[in-house]
This record gives C-alpha cells, structure tokens and sequence, in this order.
C-alpha cells in the first residue's frame, strides 16, 4: 500500500516536474482586452499589432517560445479585468500580463500583478494614474496629459489662440484632457471661455455645439472616445459653420483618424490635432510597418492601438533579450526602465523613474495631400513626459 | 435668444424624426401584434448595411440604397418571421424578449464576422452635405431632409393602415384575431406582412441614421433605448403617438443638453417618467 502511495506520489512528482520544465520553455502572456462590446474594434487593432509584432519577429525570443492566452472584459468593466488577470495568474499561470485599452481594464488588473508579482505591459489605457497603481507596470502606449498639455501650450504660443471653449466627453480620460489642455493653455496665457461635457454615449451633439456657437469663442477644443462620435461632432460643427479658418478646431488626434476623415470628408480641412501616431508620417519604419499592418488586415490601417499593441510587444521581447529570458516582475521591469528604441511612431523610451512612456508629440493639421484628406505634422515636440507623474 | 431657441427645436426635431423612423416599425409590431421585438434594431443595422455595401461596392448612389435597404430588411425580416418569431406569438412575454434579445446578439456576432468591428463611414452627395440659411437661421441640409422623410412615411403609414383595405384588414385581425379568420381573412399573411413593413421601416431608419450616428455591429443594441422610449411614450400602436412620442424625446434631448448641459442627456428619462406617470399607456396608448 505504501509503496503503491510513494510510486503515485513520484509519478505526480515527475509530471508536475514535467510541466514546469515546459512551462520554462514557453513564455505565457495573458492579454486583457474587450474584445467583445462596444470597444470591440479597439481591442481588434490592438491584438492586430501584437500580432504582426510575433509574425515579423518570430514566436520565440530569448529561447522562449510565445504563447498568447486570450481573456474578454467585454468593456470597461475594473472587475472583470480583475478576474480575468486572477484566471491567467492562478490558473493558466502567465509569465506576463499584457493588453488594456481602457483604464477601468489596467486599475482593475493592477491589483493581481502587484500581488503574483508579474510583469505587466500597458498597451493602450491613458489615464495617467494607471503606471502608479503597481511597480510591475510598464507603458508602451500614451497618456492624455502628455499630448494635451504640450497641445494647449503650443496653441497659445505658438498658434496665437488666445481663447477657446473645450468640449470634452463626461468620463475620466475626457476630464483628464479638459484639465490639462486648461493648465497648459492658460499657463501660456490663454483664456478659456466656458467648458461643456458630452454624455460618453452621445448620439447626437447639435445642443452642444450651439452652445459653442453661442460663446463664439476663437477656437474650440474637442475630446471625443473614437468610434462614431469624432464623425457625427466634426460634422455638427461644420452644419453651424464653426469651421476652420473662421473658428479653429483643435482636439485629440482621435477626431480625424481615417475613419472619421473618410466620413467627415471636405468638412475635416484644417482641423488641428495632436497625437503620439500619424499614420502618414513620412518614416521607412513608419512606412514598413504600415504597409505590413494593411497587408495582413484587409487592407484596414493601423490606429493608436495597434501601435500600443506592436510597441508593447517589442518592449516585451527587447526586455527578455536582455534578462535572457528571465520573466521575473524584478528583471523584466529593470530591463524595460530606460529603454530606448525607435518605433512607427517615432524615437520613444521608457521613462525610468515612472515606467512611463516618453516620446514626440506630433500636432497635425488636415490638409489635402494628392488628392487626399491627411493629417499633416505642422509641429513636433520631441521627449515629452507625462506631466503629471510626480505632482500628486 | 429666439434663433437659438428655433435651432434648437429644428435640432431636436429632426433628431426625433430619426428616432421616429427607427421606431414606428416596433410600435406597429408590437401594438397590433403583441409581440414584443427587441431585435427591431438588428433590422435597423441591416438596412444600414445594405446602404453601405451598395454604395461601396457597387457605386449605387446614397438615395436608391435607402429602397434598397427597406426592401432588404424587410425580405430578410419575412424569413425570420416565418421560420422562428411566428413560432413565438403566442408564447409568454418572457420568451420573447429572451429570444428576441438573443437574435440581437446573433445579429451583432454575424455583423462582426462579415464586416468587421469598425464604423463604417459613407460619403453623402454634396447636396445633401453642409447647411443653407433660412430667415437667418442655419439649417443643417441633411437634417432637413430627414424631417421632409419623416413626413412622408407618417402620411403613408397613416393613410394606409386608415383609408386602405389591407390597413382595414391588419386592424381587424388586430382587433380579434378569430372573428378575423372566420370572416375569412388570412391572419397570418397579414402578420407577415405587418412584421415585414416593421422590419423594412427600421432597415430605411438604420440606413439614415448612418450619417448622424454611424453604423458598427453594436447598432441593434445602440438604439434600443431610445426606440423602446419612443414607443412607451407614443403608445403601443399608434402611429401618430410614436410621431409625437419621437418629437418630443428628439426635442427634449436637444434642448435638455442646450439650456442645462449638466443634466441634459437625463432629462429624456425624467420626460418618460413623467409622461407615465401622467398616462401610464402612452401618449396615444388605447390598450
């Protein structure tokens, strides 16, 4: 009896010791997306980029081999991010987590990673709290403060705007932009004459933008979620003539991502926007990795998240690289802190201190080109870090 | 003051002329039938789908897509009626806003796998684009447009439920379904018929609401708020309550957010409130 108790006891012993020998070879990452829902298709292009990133690189790094394991939040929803992360750490036992296109996602999972001591790669949320909220993250994405605040500078210095109305959709990234679009254009020495906030799930914007009309202020500053809405306000705008050059448009860069500029047509000339991507930038990189994006989507173009999602995925395999394969949250993030690389995007790195990103945020202005309605860079601001990291 | 007053009720009713196309269909369906149908949007982004694809792909100009997207929807409604909802009439409530939920989510899975998570934009013709100026206000082209549809379909729909001997044969199957059929009507026919102009209705709603609102897989489950709205304020069947149900959410919207923006997008709910509390069947509501 006992005997028969010690062979199954070995041979238990010999099978768990059997799969973390395999578990040593194959590198997990649990990826927290919503990809069902309403943000189903940021969660789309985001995976698109991470896997363009495996299929240009190879599914092994460092003698590792990748292996994504998929988990749905189905929205902006902290707990299911949470269990989500809960699952992959305690029972598919990931070596990293990675993903996060909304805040809500990151917070929720930040948790989990602090807790199993895990690396975690941030590749879209852009509240700028979300790299405080555990030492193992790492930010390969934006935040809304490092475009807006640079963005309401230079539109008081150097744009002459003296004052503006903002018009912000009513969450936390759209507060976070009306906030700090505010402090750096009146710390320029700008005005701003009233602010509105936009239900999130608005479907129609005419009140508010009489509103604006009503101010008639010099310029209006929009922060919209993408989707349907940059459409539907671009236009909105335009039916009351508030209308570059009469009154100057200035919003995030999701305002006039192909989508909305294929539907906004003509109306979209002269809208200035900043944004960490531009997917005409004229750049080799920028111009492979766009060609190689289209070629394995159908055609469809890459957006911001699926440059968080490629980034994150260089960072992920530049990291291992350099510990050799070790995943360990100490390792991994000691490697990540002061990377440097050049992306699509432009030259960008890890800020050591924060694990945030730093990078150039480019202003854009839509103008034809060839025919074509683009967004072309009138400005670049080189190295900008969140400017918020370290005032609270 | 008072042109910003007017624009805002232009704004509002135009946007409520969307909503009253989108929803007269369920209002129908739901008032004559009894049958309780939460997919009415998924008929809505069909339209909507065939308005895009027709124009894309094969360069259809935007105003011939919209018969095209009624008579789509609609043939497609025809066979879901037929094979499965018919089924149904005569089950609990409970069922068939599970089953009806449930085809939403078919619906979206289906939308998502053809044609993807994205909007999917449409371009306009330019004299649909841009606004005009009337008596010193600036009206928005498309919006006009709308209301001028609207307008139409009420007359139609009226005129053919009232003065036409198919509209006296859905109201008498309505009325009572038994002494309908012994008289010798066919009731059935009649129900498809009615559920396919419904569905056909949304189809034409979700390919105009393209413009103001986009269209994405998550258009079924978009617009059932606002269309559920409409038809509890309006009435159950009653075409003329759904008009002026449709008005005034599109109105009470618009001028919600313009005058008091902190609190606008709930006024709506607070107007429904109110409204049932007043007239618990609806504006127009008989039963």
């Amino acid at each position: 009896m006992v005997k028969r108790i010690t062979a199954a006891l070995a041979l238990g012993l010999a099978m768990g010791w059997a799969t973390t020998a395999t578990a040593q070879e194959t590198l997990k990452i649990g990826v927290i997306l919503p990809y069902s829902g309403p943000f189903a298709d940021a969660a789309n292009q985001l995976q698109a980029g991470i896997d363009l990133y495996i299929a240009e690189h190879g599914g092994e790094v460092a003698g590792r081999k990748i292996e994504l394991i998929k988990k749905d939040t189905g929205g902006p929803a902290a707990d299911a991010a949470q269990r989500a992360a809960q699952e992959l750490v305690v029972r598919d036992q990931v070596d990293i987590l990675a993903g996060f296109a909304l805040t809500p996602e990151a917070l929720g999972a930040a948790p989990v990673a602090t807790e199993a001591n895990v690396p975690m790669v941030v590749m879209n949320a852009a509240t700028s709290i979300v790299t405080e909220r555990s030492p193992n993250i790492v930010r390969t994405s934006v935040t809304i403060p490092q475009l807006n605040y640079a963005f309401g500078k230079w539109a008081a210095e150097e744009a002459g705007v003296k004052q503006a109305y903002t018009l912000v959709a009513d969450y936390g990234p759209g507060h976070d932009a009306e906030a700090s679009f505010a402090k750096g254009f009146t710390e320029a020495g700008g005005e701003i004459l009233g602010s509105d906030r936009t239900p999130v799930a608005n479907p129609d914007f005419s009140a508010y933008v009489q509103r604006v009309r009503d101010a008639n202020p010099e310029a209006v500053y929009i922060f919209v979620p993408g989707g349907a809405q940059p459409a539907a306000i671009g236009k909105a705008l335009v039916d009351r003539g508030l209308a570059p050059p009469d009154v100057k448009i200035l919003a995030q860069g999701e305002l006039t991502h192909p989508e909305a500029l294929e539907s906004m047509g003509e109306t979209a000339r002269g809208v200035i926007t900043t944004f960490h991507y531009t997917l005409e930038r004229d750049d080799p990189l920028n111009k492979a990795y766009v060609d190689g994006y289209m070629a394995a989507n159908n055609g469809r173009k890459p957006d911001l998240f699926s440059i968080g999602g490629y980034d994150g995925m260089h960072l992920i395999y530049e990291a291992l690289k350099a510990t050799n394969g070790d995943s360990s949250a100490e390792a991994f993030v000691e490697a990540a802190k002061g990377m440097a690389w050049d992306s699509p995007r432009g030259p960008v790195m890890i800020d050591p201190e924060t694990r945030d990103i730093v990078q150039t945020v480019y202003i854009r202005e839509v103008q034809e080109v060839d025919g074509e309605l683009q967004n072309v860079i009138i400005h670049s601001i080189p190295e900008v870090k969140d400017p918020l990291h370290g005032a609270n | 003051m008072i042109g910003n007053i007017a624009i805002v009720l232009f704004d509002g009713f135009a946007f409520g002329m969307l909503l009253f196309v989108l929803s007269v269909g369920l209002s129908v369906t739901l008032g004559l039938m009894n049958f309780i149908n939460l997919a009415h949007g998924a008929f809505g982004m069909i339209g909507g789908y065939v308005t895009v694809l027709a124009m894309r792909q094969f360069g259809v100009p935007f105003l011939l897509t919209l018969p095209a997207a009624f008579l789509i929807a609609a043939l497609v409604s025809v066979f879901f009626e037929r094979t499965l909802f018919r089924r149904l009439y005569r089950a609990g409530e409970l069922n068939q806003v599970l089953f009806t939920i449930g085809l939403v989510f078919v619906a979206t899975a289906v939308a998502t796998y053809f044609f993807g998570t994205g909007q999917q934009p449409i371009v306009l013709p330019s004299w649909l684009r841009g606004s005009v100026e009337i008596a010193g206000l600036r009206l928005g082209v498309y919006r006009i447009f709308l209301i001028a549809i609207a307008l139409v379909i009420v007359a139609l729909v009226y005129f053919g439920l009232e003065q036409t001997r198919m509209g006296a044969q859905i109201r008498a199957s309505v009325d009572n379904q038994r002494v309908a059929q012994g008289l010798g009507l066919d009731v059935e026919r009649i129900f498809a018929v009615t559920f396919a102009l419904g569905s056909g209705l949304a189809g034409l709603g979700g390919a105009l609401a393209i413009e103001i609102v986009g269209l994405d897989p998550s258009f079924g489950f978009h617009f059932l708020v606002y269309v559920l709205i409409v038809v509890a304020v309006g009435g159950l069947g009653s075409v003329a309550g759904s008009f002026v149900g449709a008005a005034l959410l599109g109105i009470g919207d618009v001028a919600g957010k313009y005058f008091v923006p902190e609190i606008g997008s709930f006024l709506i709910y607070l107007l429904l409130v109110g409204i049932l509390l007043v007239r618990p069947l609806g504006l127009f509501g008989k039963r």
